[in-house]
């Protein structure tokens, strides 16, 4: 039954079985384990993102593309939510409407992509993803009157998903709208995670390993390599702006910053590169890990720069602006010595 | 012994449609000028549009000549260029900067003493840098081009915070040297003279850069090596040494091209480099990757464009490259000009 669910791609370490039911745990009963509002943001956006690099997973681990317009689909399926809800007034039909357009939106854009660029060259997709991705990223800030420009959209979604619905109380937490929105975000993260752990392990899946390890080989078995990259492609572009509208859902908020910006690309690269390119799980710790660390490593490093005050060079490097370039660094040396990341180390390490 | 059998080759002339097909690339630019013009109708605008799309395209050809060659010589794309065109762009306005009495002087000799020694400046370090940025970053993942963006773009990061690090976070504004300023008036239309300074300076690039690859034997063993390396290599050439001296080169390009873009910018920021690597994609796409003509047709076909629409139709011009790229990729899939490999 458990091995269904999961599509029989179990663990296999016993240490990884550990971390990942404690991940689950934390996130099924985080309104109740860790109440306060920062604790419930921290959660929700380590759900969202879990599924947002899990899609991007299914790119970069298992098909071997690498893509740089991630967050333009992310960004997509937001801007779906936020539109919907702007024009066709306060109601689960607007979200639903948006969330839907989003993700047909997302895969024709991919499908387009995929045709012009992955037909010749794989290299070429990172190149014209990343041409892409920053025109539409303008094109966003510039077409104020339709997507409100820098300033992004706020909107309202249905009462009953905001913190002014309150419904008593449950083990000293106050319930509210804000608990169900979570629960929202929770449940369909966990469905759609549950869905790409399907995907990956099915026969399509497999395929999409054969060509990640060698495209030559699995054309001349006979599979449509082109075919199979761009069906993994609009899969990747939908689940993604899926995950989108889940944030758009969450924040009440669009801007070009929180769902177009390259930093958030970097982000989700990092998170892939650390839990582990190439297995699902990964995603999962990736996301966790990155997220707990975006909201405190910060902090701690501006401890360590007060700590520093007076030496030379030190205080400037530990400025708290600049832990991009530690992450950088972190990001290149994990590229180098652990490849298969943190899922790869634990499942070899048995 | 018998004679050797008749053996009369057949030469046939290459039919029209042939050759135009190989000349249609370089017809592409007079084609689109001419476009433009008739699009633009008054001359004096024409003009001032062509030269600063002229201007513009020489600089990002400078920038991507050494990208095109770095993959065709030994299939390495490196997304960290974007960083050297940053890192050139920092320490040439630096010395710049801090040459006051060069640069104020009306005197153009002066100024162009202090903007040629900028650009030394500029090209030595960054191409120190990407002699090192190889050493470290690009030659343990030979061979995975999915390792290669992953490294290359975490180079990129690295290098534009140590930017932040030591010239601080914010943007730097910069006068032009005095002569450089303001511009002359050819048939009614304006022409800045800082931007036909910069169509000379890189043509001047692209024509030393075509006699190097054409006619001496170091651009002999790098043409041969873009198209079939591992038989150079067989030939006793370490093909090695001379990605390294090509990958330095580029670097030291890209420097150039970041000190020429802070020069026509006025302004430079750590994340111009990374701004200018779409454009520098974009175009070595189009050319066809590995290959410098078709690199240069690219950039003055982008620079043009991005010109010419931004004046027609200002709300266009965002998507107006990506537009020509498409166009461009349904004509020839790989590119105008693809490098032939044998492979």
């Amino acid at each position: 039954m458990l091995t269904a669910i999961l599509s029989g791609d179990t663990p296999r370490s016993r240490i990884l079985t550990v971390l990942l039911l404690a991940v689950l745990v934390c996130l099924a009963a985080a309104p109740f384990l860790f109440p306060g509002v920062r604790a419930l943001e921290t959660a929700a956006t380590i759900c969202i993102f879990i599924v947002l690099v899990a899609s991007y997973d299914l790119l970069l681990g298992y098909t071997g593309i690498v893509s740089f317009a991630h967050t333009m689909f992310f960004g997509l399926g937001a801007y779906g939510v936020a539109l919907a809800s702007t024009h066709l007034g306060r109601s689960w039909g607007a979200l639903l409407v948006g969330t839907a357009s989003g993700a047909v939106a997302a895969a024709v854009l991919a499908l387009l992509i995929g045709l012009f660029s992955l037909r010749v060259r794989a290299i070429f997709f990172a190149m014209i993803t990343l041409a892409v991705a920053s025109a539409v990223a303008v094109l966003v800030s510039q077409l104020f009157e339709i997507t409100g420009g820098e300033d992004g959209l706020t909107y309202q979604i249905p009462r009953a998903l905001t913190p002014a619905f309150r419904f008593g109380e449950l083990f000293g937490v106050n319930l509210n709208g804000r608990i169900i929105n979570y629960y929202l975000v929770f449940a369909a993260s966990l469905v759609l995670f549950l869905l790409l752990l399907r995907i990956v392990n099915s026969p399509f899946g497999r395929v999409l390993q054969a060509i990640r390890e060698n495209d030559f080989r699995a054309e001349a078995i006979g599979y449509r390599v082109v075919w199979y990259r761009t069906a993994a492609t609009c899969l990747s572009a939908a689940v993604a702006a899926l995950a989108g509208s889940l944030y758009a859902i969450w924040l009440r908020y669009v801007g070009p910053d929180t769902t177009l910006s390259f930093e958030i690309m970097l982000d989700i690269l990092l998170m892939v590169v650390i839990g582990g390119m190439g297995t699902m799980y990964g995603a999962v710790l990736g996301a966790v890990i990155f997220v707990l660390a975006q909201n405190y490593l910060q902090s701690l490093m501006g401890v360590a720069a007060g700590a520093a005050e007076g030496l030379p060079v030190l205080p400037l490097l530990l400025d708290p602006n600049r832990w991009l370039m530690w992450l950088g660094i972190l990001f290149i040396l994990s590229v180098y010595f652990f490849p298969t990341g943190i899922v790869g180390r634990l499942r070899s390490g048995r | 012994m018998t004679a050797a059998p008749d053996h009369a080759p057949t030469m046939t002339r290459l039919s029209a449609a042939d050759r135009l097909a190989k000349a249609a690339p370089f017809l592409l630019v007079p084609v689109l000028i001419l476009a433009g013009f008739l699009a633009i109708g008054t001359t004096s605008s024409w003009l001032t549009l062509t030269v600063s799309g002229l201007a513009m395209g020489m600089m990002i050809f400078v920038m991507a000549s050494g990208l095109t060659l770095v993959f065709g010589l030994m299939d390495v794309i490196n997304f960290g260029h974007g960083a050297f065109v940053s890192l050139g762009a920092f320490v040439g306005i630096s010395v710049l900067l801090a040459l006051p009495g060069w640069t104020a002087e009306p005197s153009l000799a002066l100024n162009l003493a202090a903007v040629l020694l900028a650009i030394a400046c500029a090209m030595v370090l960054t191409g120190l840098s990407g002699w090192a940025f190889e050493r470290v970053i690009v030659r343990p993942v030979y061979g995975a081009h999915l390792k290669q963006i992953l490294v290359t773009v975490g180079g990129l990061i690295v290098i534009e915070q140590l930017i932040h690090v030591i010239w601080g976070p914010d943007e730097i504004f910069l006068n032009r040297p005095e002569t450089l300023q303001g511009a002359v008036t050819f048939a009614g239309a304006a022409l800045e003279k800082y931007r036909i300074l910069a169509v000379v300076f890189g043509l001047a690039i692209f024509l030393a850069m075509r006699l190097i690859l054409r006619r001496t034997k170091i651009g002999l063993i790098v043409r041969a090596g873009v198209q079939n390396g591992q038989m150079v290599e067989s030939l006793g050439y370490r093909l090695r040494l001379v990605f390294i001296g090509v990958f330095v080169a580029g670097s030291a390009l890209a420097g150039l091209g970041g000190v020429m873009w802070g020069l026509y910018q006025e302004v430079i920021t750590a994340g111009m480099g990374e701004r200018m690597m779409i454009l520098v994609f974009i175009v070595v796409i189009i050319g066809g990757l590995g290959s410098v003509e078709g690199a240069f047709i690219g950039a003055l076909l982008v620079g043009l464009m991005q010109n010419y629409i931004a004046f027609l139709e200002p709300k266009l011009a965002l998507i107006s490259n990506i537009g020509l790229m498409t166009a461009i990729l349904m004509w020839r899939p790989q590119g105008m000009m693809p490098v032939v490999k044998a492979k």
